[in-house]
């Protein structure tokens, strides 16, 4: 990493820990703004960074575009608030076990998809397929009570996972984003990383200098999978309550597929920055509604903006928006 | 060091290749000729494992490799290029070279080193920042080799390095190929440029609808009815005698 990449990263980081002080500050000095409304923005734009990151780690880098990653985040907002509510586990106990959850749903499907020398579209459908039987038991059997859906009790207590400000769950996701940063830069830093972007251009000459190419695929599954399943709990503890077409609902694989394009997919930012990008237009189209009349019966607008962002970036900027910051500078990046 | 003994590989009804029996010893450049479709490039894939053969038995310094995936092939030090080039081409020059310096390192200085030096070897030292995908076909050539060499392979498995280059390219690639063989990695490859296979190999077999027809030195080779007929079609080969009897 250059200098100044790092000393951007640096300040990006330092204005992301003083944000929520800093709108706390403006508020209580009078300037209109609703502070808890505008950190609760801030955490989405974390949040949503992070579960995309889970995605653009084999959908962008490794090239395993996915189109039912929802189902990684299901299986992590089931697996520990059945835990939590039904067995009694403390949530935070019932994260890692989420997260290995997310982990073996990956390896499976992996396993079962790549085994089957799914690529490409028949992947992406798969993983569609794969997400809606998800969806389809977790309404018909007992143990995820339904189509009613799971409650989280209440009880803001941190050792409980709920946090009565919404401050902390704000620096929560934050560094949740943080981590799911660092593991993209390694990707792009070490052998794992190189082999997932050879087996992304081309599978025959990876398997031809020495890449278990199938073994590579399941693994980076599994690591998406676990990442996304950890975003499925943050999820649950944050709004508690799921039900199944919140938790494998096709939005949520859209969202995270959507950012990563946005943002650039296969690149360190790109989540992030495709999160900042939507979580803007989602509210700043929300509040036209509200102040537009005529918008009023056009909801969601944002997905109509969406749509347009989408076909835009796909026609025009194939690398996403990280990709206006040009191809980086050639030795620079190579300093070992 | 490679022994290839009676390898069939057919698709649907057709025999790509039929019994073909193949040796290459420890620091030779042996070099596998024949028409287009004679089923050159099916061989190369058996041999490297991206073909199950049908039969036959392909042995690597004396360990049995007969369909062993390609990546493990690797490993055991046997790599392969492909005559369609295939870069990655979104990755620079030193990144692609990277992929195979990966497999003998964990570590990324090092990687880069071995990537930066194999570079060198094949003449690229000065377009390790360039796009896969901004190479000419010379260009996209000598990436295959030094991606390929980047594995440490002990026998090297080009697929016509030479195909689409111009004379000065090929002499150039000719000295690099010496070079790599002159270094201790031993070399097989397909080749159509005449002029090269004749100055590089000291061994040449030819292939001609699936079946081994001639090996020998290239001078016996030239000399080879079979071989002449091969090219040229049937009764060839006694005509050019008739015509040079006649002169």
């Amino acid at each position: 990493m250059s200098r100044g990449t790092l000393a951007l990263c640096a300040a990006g980081l330092l204005a992301a820990i003083l944000y929520p002080l800093v709108v706390r500050g403006l508020a209580g000095a009078g300037v209109g703004v609703s502070a808890n409304y505008l950190i609760n923005v801030g955490m989405l734009v974390f949040f949503v960074a992070f579960i995309g990151q889970s995605w653009n780690i084999a959908g962008g880098f490794a090239g395993q575009t996915s189109f039912g990653h929802v189902v990684f985040f299901g299986t992590g907002a089931y697996c520990s608030t059945i835990l939590h509510v039904t067995h009694g586990w403390n949530p935070w106990l019932a994260w890692p076990v989420a997260t290995a959850a997310g982990a073996l749903v990956g390896w499976a499907i992996g396993a079962l998809a790549f085994r089957a020398g799914l690529k490409g579209s028949y992947f992406a459908l798969i993983t569609l397929a794969f997400a809606e039987v998800f969806r389809i038991l977790a309404n018909s059997v007992e143990f995820t009570r339904g189509g009613l859906g799971m409650l989280i009790k209440a009880d803001q207590r941190p050792e409980n996972f709920q946090f009565r400000d919404p401050m902390w769950i704000y620096y929560l996701a934050l560094a949740l984003c943080v981590v799911s940063l660092a593991i993209a830069w390694q990707l792009t830093r070490g052998r794992f990383g190189a082999r997932l972007v050879a087996i992304r251009e081309n599978e025959d000459a990876a398997r031809a200098l020495g890449i278990d190419v199938y073994t590579e695929k399941v693994k980076v599954l599994a690591l998406s999978g676990a990442m996304c399943a950890a975003g499925g709990t943050f999820y649950a503890q944050k709004y508690l309550y799921i039900d199944p077409s919140i938790a494998f609902g096709v939005d949520k694989s859209v969202e995270m597929l959507l950012v990563s394009m946005v943002g650039g997919a296969g690149t360190v930012f790109g989540p992030l920055v495709g999160s900042l990008v939507l979580t803007a237009i989602n509210e700043g189209t929300r509040s036209l509604a509200s102040v537009v009349p005529a918008l009023k019966n056009v909801q969601p607008l944002s997905l109509i903006v969406y749509g347009a962002m989408l076909i835009l970036i796909v026609a025009r900027l194939p690398d996403g928006l990280m990709g206006l910051f040009g191809r980086r500078k050639s030795g620079k990046r190579h300093d070992a | 060091m490679l022994e290839v003994r009676g390898l069939s590989k057919a698709f649907g009804g057709l025999k790509a290749v039929d019994d073909a029996t193949l040796d290459v010893r420890q620091g030779e450049i042996v070099a596998l000729i024949g028409p287009n479709g004679a089923g050159k490039t099916t061989l190369f894939a058996a041999i490297a494992g991206f073909h199950t053969p049908d039969a036959g038995r392909v042995t690597l310094e004396g360990h049995d490799i007969t369909g062993l995936a390609p990546h493990r092939i690797c490993a055991a030090g046997m790599v392969r290029t492909f005559q369609i080039t295939q870069p990655f081409a979104k990755i620079d020059v030193r990144e692609n070279v990277m992929v195979g310096a990966w497999l003998r390192t964990g570590e990324r200085a090092e990687a880069m080193r071995r990537a930066e030096a194999v570079a060198r070897q094949v003449g690229m030292g000065d377009q390790l920042d360039q796009l896969g995908a901004d190479l000419t076909v010379a260009g996209r050539k000598r990436l295959e080799l030094a991606r390929a060499l980047a594995t440490g392979p002990k026998l090297l498995l080009l697929d016509e390095v030479m195909a689409g280059l111009n004379p000065t390219e090929i002499a150039e690639i000719v000295d690099v190929i010496r070079a790599i063989r002159d270094s201790g990695v031993t070399i097989l490859l397909i080749e159509h440029v005449m002029q090269a296979v004749t100055s590089l190999a000291e061994q040449v077999y030819v292939l001609n609808q699936g079946r081994m027809i001639s090996h020998g030195t290239p001078a016996e080779i030239a000399a080879d009815p079979a071989v002449v007929e091969a090219y040229l079609g049937h009764g060839a080969a006694a005509r050019l005698a008739r015509g040079a009897a006649h002169a």
